[in-house]
């Protein structure tokens, strides 16, 4: 039945392939990856040193990836589902036991040189193997309870790894997203309001096992005045530096609050307040829009596939994106704590680059294979 | 099996998909209208929130404005001192550096020591002193080998320096750290290190010479390095002050009070107050309160029972003892009691009531009319005019010549003195006034107390015919000679001759008490009165056994005072001098006024006053 199934339409030469590429959504990433070695120029006062010189090389090499991987047919990304996800895994658990301590937590692991976090890499696989599985039961199965306990023990096995490193944020952000995709799989709709008034019912017991500065960030952010120059103080000089940047903003290169480092770390978790304190709500609103063109992409490419794999896959993708841009964002505005979740394809950083353009090399492929009809198996 | 999207739960997810969309659309709408809220409605507030984050502002101390004599010699002035700092971010090894400086200049290990820990208390780009009064030497050497001592910087500061030092300190004073009493809204009071005057003139015209502090915006990062300088308003230097004082009489005067223990004197100008010289020894260097006085320091000159913090001249209150016998004998002319040509006879003491005053000459004067009674300073005739007078009438011709008052002079260290009154006696012990009291008065002696700076103006007012001349010491508008406006005394001229011809035989009289002082120099003869004003009483037993007061603890010996003016002919310097302790007035004053008169004379500084304060006149306040 497998076999069959990789016969059907959408055998395409790989140059063919390459034309009906979604060139629009190539251009828009580029784009926003371009604002991004932008925000970073002027982050080093206006020099490419020493960060926007390796974000273009990161840049490059990611994009060469995604191409790539929006080559590979869709049907043999299906086939492999769980070979990534398995990679994963074991990265992860590597990290448990080689990974080197960053901010008091381990999530990196060092291979040749390259500094990897598996659990951003993770997001991807994971996104890929519930895709695989939900194709596979079919929406009818979706709602049958028993048929979502192994999805669940999927979702739990990185989430557990994650929250040994410990990441809270990051364990969160899969949770969600799992949550996402059990959502539009269809998955029942009590089965969310359940989970929603438990976990309510457990904040209580998760705020015991919440580290110090966990929940001090918690705390800052309920009352942010009470400690202005303690954990209070990034948020509010992220704010004064939005602020201040009004309507036209400061002017390329010009923003004090991030030149004379009043700003936290300005490369990355709170780019988006150097870039909108230079360039204003002008500027901070053409980010969003930009954000947003790509998650309406998403939607259509979703809507334009065939398969339920693809859609479901190419709507995690979706997902996992704009959950980043809207907990980044809310956060250097001081809508919700500080969470350490760096803004997709603008923050500097390798692996969230790679894993992002990993994510769209997927979309772009199932943008490519729409048409391609996969099997359940 | 295939799942297409022609099944019905295909249009299932896409409606779920659907409302995922709708929730980022509103995440995105929400985060956007947050942003519209922060950058344009509050845009305003953060933007200067942001401006007071990154924009410090640098107060720029002022330089003093200098204090300069009637020659336009300094007296007060601001020296460059070399000052040497490290910049410890410029440099890896601190310790090495300090060490590698203590070989080229004198550098203790407690200084070393002293420097690495103010090195931790603040960030690394803050130059830290390393030692403040480098000599032009050290400084050279230091910039010589500035290769080889990375972080190593050095720096020109000021600091208040008086050249005539002890001699002028009473009246110049000194500065000194910034009191908590002394904040005001000037900005330049909390500059560290900035000094304010504290004593005498530097503290009396303070606003004048301090200067307005100037202000720059600099830029700062979040550590406060300074960026780059936004703007700047510079300093304004205070305004230069000028003194009739003569520096080199000043000094001269300081140098003649160093003969004796304790002791103080003013020359005055006669015709318009003007302060010439004024010192008091002992004294005290006022470059070391500038540079932060030791304990040790203070305690000793706080404890000195010479008391060279005080300003005797205008702070010390003695009794005038025969040096009052001038207002005693105005008093009476006044009054009609005598005339010249009235005579007492002195057989050496005098009787009044069971009580016997002694004139200081035991065997008796004899006959003495007024002028032989200043010249001889007999006590006996002042005690027979003491009979006649109310101490009352006394006390209001003492005050027409400025004493028992503050003069209004310009170093608010000035003490009033103590002219007694009938009332004021009542008030204080709530007696009637004794007429022995009177007696006791008219020879300057009992509750009589005045300052050597009021002794001088009941000179000048005697001498220069009745004008009622004010001291003062800084030049500046308004400063005037008798001839423009000065107020006449209530007093007549024909008395005022008569007491001072009085005077005059005190110097040239067969048996004047200052004859030894006599100045032989042509036209430039002195007049005057010696005063000896007794510490405490003359016991019976000790008058009866003869003890000289030489022979006491010094500090019961009497104070030596000595008011004189010379020329005789026209006088236009006056003089009061008053030795604690000193002995007899003709012994121990009149010798040292002789040679302030006769320098004054020969420096002469009137003329150079007189041009000045016509120079003045020429841009009053009227014309401009």
């Amino acid at each position: 039945m497998l076999q069959r199934a990789t016969h059907i339409s959408s055998d395409m030469p790989i140059w063919q392939k390459f034309i009906n590429l979604n060139w629009g959504l190539v251009l828009l990433i580029l784009m926003i990856a371009g604002i991004g070695v932008m925000a970073l120029y002027s982050a080093a006062n206006g020099s490419f040193e020493p960060w926007a010189i390796r974000q273009i090389k990161r840049i490059v090499i990611c994009t060469l990836g995604m191409l790539i991987i929006a080559m590979i047919d869709l049907r043999f990304l299906h086939r492999l589902a769980y070979i990534p996800f398995l990679a994963c895994v074991i990265l992860l658990l590597c990290v448990e036991f080689i990974g080197q301590v960053g901010m008091g937590a381990q999530r990196w692991i060092d291979i040749g040189g390259i500094q990897l976090q598996p659990s951003e890499l993770t997001k991807i696989a994971l996104i890929v193997v519930l895709a695989r599985y939900f194709h596979a039961i079919g929406e009818e199965n979706a709602k049958n309870i028993l048929m979502l306990i192994f999805p669940t023990i999927l979702t739990l096995i990185p989430v557990g790894l994650v929250l040994m490193q410990p990441d809270l944020g990051t364990a969160l952000m899969l949770l969600l997203n799992a949550g996402a995709i059990f959502f539009i799989s269809g998955a029942p709709i009590w089965l969310f309001l359940g989970i929603i008034i438990c976990g309510m019912g457990a904040l209580p017991v998760i705020w015991q096992f919440l580290h110090d500065y966990q929940k001090q960030r918690v705390l800052t952010f309920l009352n942010p005045e009470t400690d202005p120059l303690g954990s209070g103080y990034h948020i509010l000089q992220s704010k004064i530096a939005l602020g201040s940047g009004g309507l036209e903003g400061k002017g390329f290169l010009q923003g004090t609050q991030s030149h004379l480092n009043f700003l936290p770390e300005k490369q990355t978790d709170f780019i988006f307040t150097l870039w909108a304190e230079e360039w204003g709500l002008v500027g901070g609103l053409f980010l969003l829009f930009l954000m947003g063109l790509v998650m309406a992409y998403g939607h259509w490419i979703a809507y334009k596939s065939h398969s339920k794999f693809a859609q479901i896959l190419v709507l995690g993708v979706t997902i996992n994106f704009s959950l980043y841009v809207l907990i980044n964002i809310a956060m250097v505005m001081g809508v919700i704590p500080v969470v350490g979740a760096p803004l997709p394809l603008v923050s500097y950083g390798g692996t969230s680059m790679l894993a992002v353009m990993a994510g769209f090399g997927l979309v772009l492929s199932a943008s490519v294979h729409r048409d391609s009809k996969i099997p359940r198996i | 099996m295939y799942n297409t999207l022609d099944s019905e739960n295909s249009h299932k997810l896409t409606r779920r998909a659907f409302l995922i969309g709708g929730f980022q659309l509103i995440g995105l709408a929400g985060l956007g209208a947050r942003l519209g809220w922060l950058q344009v409605v509050h845009g305003e507030q953060y933007k200067t929130l942001a401006d007071k984050n990154r924009i410090n502002v640098r107060i720029i101390p002022p330089q003093r404005g200098q204090i300069l004599d009637l020659n336009g010699l300094p007296l007060a002035v601001n020296k460059q001192k070399y000052q040497v700092f490290i910049v410890p971010e410029q440099t890896d090894d601190i310790r090495k550096v300090l060490f590698s400086l203590s070989k080229l200049i004198d550098l203790s290990d407690p200084e070393i020591e002293s420097v690495l820990k103010r090195v931790k208390e603040k960030p690394s780009y803050f130059p830290i002193q390393i030692k403040d009064n480098l000599t032009r030497q050290e400084l050279s050497i230091i910039e010589v080998n500035i290769p080889d001592l990375p972080g190593i910087l050095t720096d020109i500061g000021y600091f208040r320096n008086y050249p005539i030092e002890n001699a002028g300190s009473h009246i110049i004073g000194y500065v000194g750290e910034v009191s908590k009493s002394d904040i005001t809204h000037d900005p330049a009071l909390n500059i560290p290190g900035f000094k304010i005057g504290k004593v005498g003139i530097e503290k009396a015209y303070d606003e004048t010479l301090r200067g307005r502090a100037g202000r720059a915006e600099v830029e700062v990062n979040v550590v406060g390095r300074e960026i780059r300088e936004l703007n700047k308003q510079p300093a304004q230097t205070g305004d230069n002050l000028e003194l009739s004082l003569d520096r080199d009489l000043q000094t001269f005067t300081y140098e003649r009070l160093r003969e004796s223990v304790s002791a103080s004197a003013v020359v005055m100008d006669a015709f318009s107050g003007a302060i010439y010289a004024l010192a008091s020894f002992p004294s005290y260097d006022p470059k070391i309160f500038g540079q932060g006085l030791s304990t040790k320091q203070w305690d000793e000159l706080v404890n000195d029972v010479n008391k060279p913090l005080t300003n005797k001249a205008i702070a010390g209150q003695y009794p005038p003892g025969s040096t009052f016998k001038m207002v005693t004998a105005l008093a009476a002319l006044k009054k009609g009691i005598i005339d010249a040509g009235t005579t007492f006879f002195c057989p050496g003491s005098f009787k009044l009531g069971r009580d016997t005053f002694h004139c200081w000459k035991k065997e008796g004067h004899g006959s003495v009319n007024l002028f032989s009674a200043l010249e001889q300073s007999c006590d006996t005739y002042f005690y027979n005019l003491a009979t006649q007078l109310k101490i009352d009438d006394i006390a209001e011709v003492a005050e027409e010549f400025g004493l028992g008052q503050k003069l209004g002079f310009e170093l608010t260290e000035e003490r009033p003195g103590l002219v007694p009154t009938s009332e004021w006696k009542y008030g204080r012990f709530g007696e009637r006034w004794a007429p022995g009291e009177t007696v006791v008065a008219s020879i300057g002696q009992g509750y009589l107390l005045t300052t050597p700076l009021q002794l001088a103006l009941m000179t000048a007012r005697i001498v220069n015919g009745g004008q009622a001349v004010s001291p003062w010491i800084t030049l500046k508008q308004g400063r005037e000679f008798v001839s423009s406006g000065i107020e006449k005394m209530n007093i007549n001229i024909h008395h005022l001759n008569l007491v001072k011809y009085g005077m005059d035989r005190v110097v040239t009289g067969e048996s004047g008490t200052a004859r030894g002082s006599s100045i032989y120099e042509v036209g430039m003869q002195m007049g005057g009165k010696t005063g000896t004003a007794q510490v405490r009483r003359i016991t019976k037993a000790e008058r009866a056994a003869g003890v000289k007061n030489e022979e006491l603890a010094r500090k019961y010996r009497h104070h030596a005072l000595y008011v004189g003016y010379a020329p005789q002919q026209d006088p236009r310097y006056v003089c009061a001098v008053v030795v604690e302790h000193g002995g007899s007035g003709s012994k121990a004053a009149a010798p040292v006024a002789r040679d302030l008169l006769l320098q004054a004379q020969k420096i002469n500084p009137a003329i150079k006053l007189q041009e000045r304060l016509s120079a003045g006149q020429s841009v009053s306040i009227d014309t401009l």
